[in-house]
């Protein structure tokens, strides 16, 4: 059974991003999941930042003090070996729990 | 890797906290700057842009206290804010604290001190360079009783020695060494010191370097005449004042000044490990050195790609030859036979060489496993008490739970309160360790042997008293740990305030706790009541001999300089004079005092029947001195018979055989006893058939190996009465 995580949700987003992006401040990180996604979703900043964090202590992402394009400072996180291992393994976790909620939802 | 990178970050981050933390300020601050840049370039105006932004971004200290939560929750930054709350919690509870502490601390402590000298006996090495390179010669099986043995470690004769010295290619270097009392100081005042004979090489194979002037080298063995000498650091100090060595420094040994060359390290004892020597002097080679009487204990250094086993199989095969070529002769037929059956091996002696080991070990050990019941017995006990605080928390842990606390996150403050506690106990364990380990071995001393082990907290102590604290944590933290927090906070809180004291789960755990104690309990305490009933047997058993009231005197003759003519005139003179002190009721001679265990052998043949039986020269007066009663004894001893007569009182099976040949009770016979004459055969006077002692041991005059002592010998299996 897939693991009941809808709330890893956000650390997919944010792993997936950082796939696509390589390495990207967190207000990067945001905007690239609101443009994506349409503005469908919107990351909030107080979720956000503990997520990117959190992930650091766990070793899934590197942080590194870098100048953005618009020179300023800001931290760049990138993702590590362990993150795309991570990454991986919830995309197919994610899957799942679409597939399991459509049922639920076609469910006549 | 990751795991090694994670944890440096965090005792690092430990140290800057300050500035992880501007550093999520500079982060969050450089967001809110980028929205209300690509706001105004979306045309917004700047005011306008930063008040959305902030709206979005809702209060700024209440992100950075989420993230600084993140970065926290694993660190060690909350195993300390743990470890304070759990001092809190300790500081306001001092008695709970206070009995803890001491019940853990007297539990390590116990079985630290046990351990040290377990440590100390056994487990620790000598302090020599390459102690795993030393390996002792040793007679495998032992030398089953031929000839005179001086001391438990001797296994060669001076022969046997000198061969070895030639032929030793496992060994890069060899060492011979033998401990003998020698007197010290002038003659009138002279204490005994504990010597040590040593080979001329015997520092230099050992890598033992001067502390002063120089040690005993080659050059120095020759003279049988001692000479030259070397002090312990200990003896230096205590009986030469500490002060430099000079080529002009003397000392009075054995009444013959000596030269002291130089003083050795304060950590060298020597090699026998719960013993010290106190001068170290060089061995010579007599001219016709005897070659039934096993004294040196031969050791070496072995070469590199020798393993001990190859060896010892290289001394195995040398065996045949070496003993061919060192019998003694004098001896049977048989007796020569076994003597050069005699197989050397090699054994590892980094360690040294001890009779402490073979005599105290299992009851270490024994001793080491109660004192391990005696702490799971106290862990027992705390664990009560730490499921009675945890119970009286449980509410506690009810509201932090509903807050969102995480169980594995009180579990863990819990553990760290419980392993403080534990690591406390056995700091003051450790140090608890000292006197009581001291107490221990100063039981063991007799004013005849004092035990003189250096006991320190190495290592291997520190790393024993953690395993055991980390262990006790275990024990008595985890499962009131795993009660305490495995709580349903609604039930908890709806419970009020007495909690949920009425669980019958945590009454049965603490039942089950209270059943171990009482179980172990109960071993110990019948365990220390049998104990106590043999200790009481030792004390009131009867040894046959009188055992209160003796005073036994040492001298030996060459130190008198008395001719051997003159040794019969002179002790019987000398047991005359001290009989005729007042006070004085008896007075006795002999060689070996009762129960010192030390007698030297012979093989007695009776008719057909031979074997080995053991001697102790007694004065005709020592029976009545000793008290041991006349009925047996006195028949045999002074009885105007020409004064030889041989008391035997063999192992049972050889008594079997001489009585079969005596046909009575208490084989009377003549032996040689005081003169020393090999081989002589004396007729008996006594009912019938006779001894043929087949070797007399001779008086050990010139190597001091024997001093006549004034009174008592015992545990010999035969005795002989001095006739002299």
């Amino acid at each position: 059974m897939a693991k009941n995580d809808l709330q890893g949700a956000l650390d997919l987003l944010i792993l997936k991003s950082l796939s696509q992006l390589g390495a990207m401040h967190g207000y990067g990180i945001a905007m690239h999941i609101e443009d994506v996604s349409d503005a469908l979703l919107s990351v909030e900043e107080g979720s956000l930042y503990p997520a990117l964090h959190r992930m650091e202590q766990s070793g899934w992402v590197r942080a590194e003090w870098a100048v953005t394009e618009s020179s300023r400072k800001a931290k760049f996180y990138t993702l590590t070996a362990a993150g795309r291992k991570q990454l991986a393994a919830r995309e197919k976790n994610w899957e799942q729990v679409v597939k399991g909620v459509q049922a639920i939802l076609r469910f006549a | 890797m990751g795991v090694f990178r994670r944890g440096f970050r965090r005792i690092w981050a430990l140290g800057r906290r300050a500035k992880l933390d501007r550093e999520i300020e500079d982060e969050l601050r450089e967001h809110m700057r980028m929205r209300v840049d690509a706001d105004v370039a979306k045309g917004m105006s700047p005011d306008e842009a930063i008040r959305r932004a902030r709206l979005r971004f809702g209060n700024p200290t209440v992100v950075k206290e989420r993230v600084d939560a993140e970065d926290a929750a694993l660190g060690l930054e909350s195993f300390f804010r743990d470890a304070r709350y759990a001092v809190r919690g300790f500081v306001k509870s001092p008695g709970f604290t206070i009995v803890a502490v001491l019940t853990l601390a007297l539990g390590i402590g116990a079985n630290t001190a046990v351990f040290q000298l377990l440590d100390a006996v056994r487990l620790r090495s000598l302090p020599i360079q390459r102690s795993q390179e030393l390996a002792e010669l040793r007679i495998v099986g032992g030398n089953k009783g031929l000839g005179i043995t001086d001391s438990a470690f001797a296994n060669f004769t001076i022969p046997m020695w000198q061969e070895v010295r030639r032929h030793h290619d496992p060994f890069s270097a060899v060492l011979a060494w033998r401990g003998n009392d020698v007197l010290v100081g002038k003659m009138t005042e002279a204490k005994h010191a504990h010597g040590l004979e040593v080979s001329g090489d015997f520092f230099n194979v050992l890598g033992v370097a001067p502390w002063q002037g120089r040690l005993i080298e080659p050059q120095d063995e020759g003279s049988c005449e001692v000479s030259k000498a070397v002090a312990s650091y200990a003896f230096w100090k205590a009986q030469m004042g500490g002060q430099p060595i000079t080529p002009k420094k003397t000392i009075a040994m054995d009444g013959r000044t000596v030269q002291v060359l130089g003083v050795t390290p304060p950590e060298f004892f020597g090699l026998i490990v719960g013993e010290r020597f106190d001068l170290a002097y060089p061995t010579c080679t007599p001219p016709n050195p005897r070659r039934e009487m096993f004294i040196f204990s031969v050791m070496g250094r072995l070469k590199p790609g020798w393993s001990i086993e190859r060896a010892s199989g290289y001394f195995t095969s040398l065996s045949p030859g070496i003993m061919e070529s060192t019998a003694p002769d004098g001896y049977s037929a048989e007796a020569i036979k076994t003597f050069k059956s005699i197989r050397l091996g090699a054994y590892p002696a980094g360690g040294g060489v001890s009779g402490l080991r073979e005599a105290y070990d299992s009851s270490l050990q024994l001793l080491l496993a109660i004192t391990g019941l005696v702490l799971l017995i106290a862990c027992a006990n705390l664990a009560n008490l730490m499921l009675a605080r945890a119970s009286a928390r449980q509410r506690e842990m009810a509201i932090r739970m509903a807050l969102g606390a995480s169980r594995g996150r009180l579990l863990r403050q819990l553990l760290i309160g419980s392993s403080l506690l534990a690591f406390s106990g056995a700091a003051i364990g450790v140090v608890l360790a000292q006197p009581l380990s001291h107490l221990l071995v100063s039981s063991l001393s007799t004013s005849e042997y004092s035990i003189q082990l250096s006991i320190v907290t190495d290592w291997r102590v520190l790393l024993f008293a953690t395993g055991i604290a980390v262990l006790t944590c275990i024990v008595f933290g985890t499962f009131p740990a795993m009660r305490g927090t495995s709580v349903d906070p609604i039930r908890a809180l709806k419970a009020g305030e007495r909690g949920v004291a009425g669980s019958r789960e945590r009454f049965s755990l603490q039942r089950l706790l209270v059943v171990t104690q009482i179980a172990v309990s109960m071993v110990l305490l019948v365990g220390a009541v049998l104990f106590v009933r043999s200790y009481r047997n030792l004390m009131t058993i009867d040894p046959g001999f009188r055992e209160s009231g003796i005073t036994v005197g040492d001298f030996g003759f060459p130190m008198e300089q008395i001719k051997p003519e003159n040794e019969a005139a002179f002790k019987r003179q000398l047991v005359e004079d001290v009989r005729s002190v007042p006070g004085v009721q008896n007075a006795a001679a002999t060689t070996n005092v009762l129960l010192s265990g030390s007698t030297w052998s012979h093989g007695v043949h009776v008719g057909s029947a031979e074997g080995p039986s053991r001697f102790t020269y007694v004065s005709p007066s020592y029976f009545a001195t000793m008290g041991i009663s006349a009925t047996d004894w006195a028949r045999f001893c002074g009885d105007g018979h020409g004064g030889y007569s041989v008391r035997a009182d063999c192992e049972p099976g050889f008594r079997a055989q001489i009585l079969r040949h005596q046909g009575a009770a208490g084989a009377a016979s003549a032996g040689d006893a005081g003169a020393a004459i090999p081989g002589s055969h004396v007729p008996s006077s006594g009912n019938g058939g006779g001894y043929q002692v087949q070797r007399s041991a001779r008086r050990a005059r010139a190597d001091g190996l024997r001093s006549d002592r004034s009174v008592a010998g015992h545990r010999a299996r035969a005795w002989s009465c001095d006739g002299d």
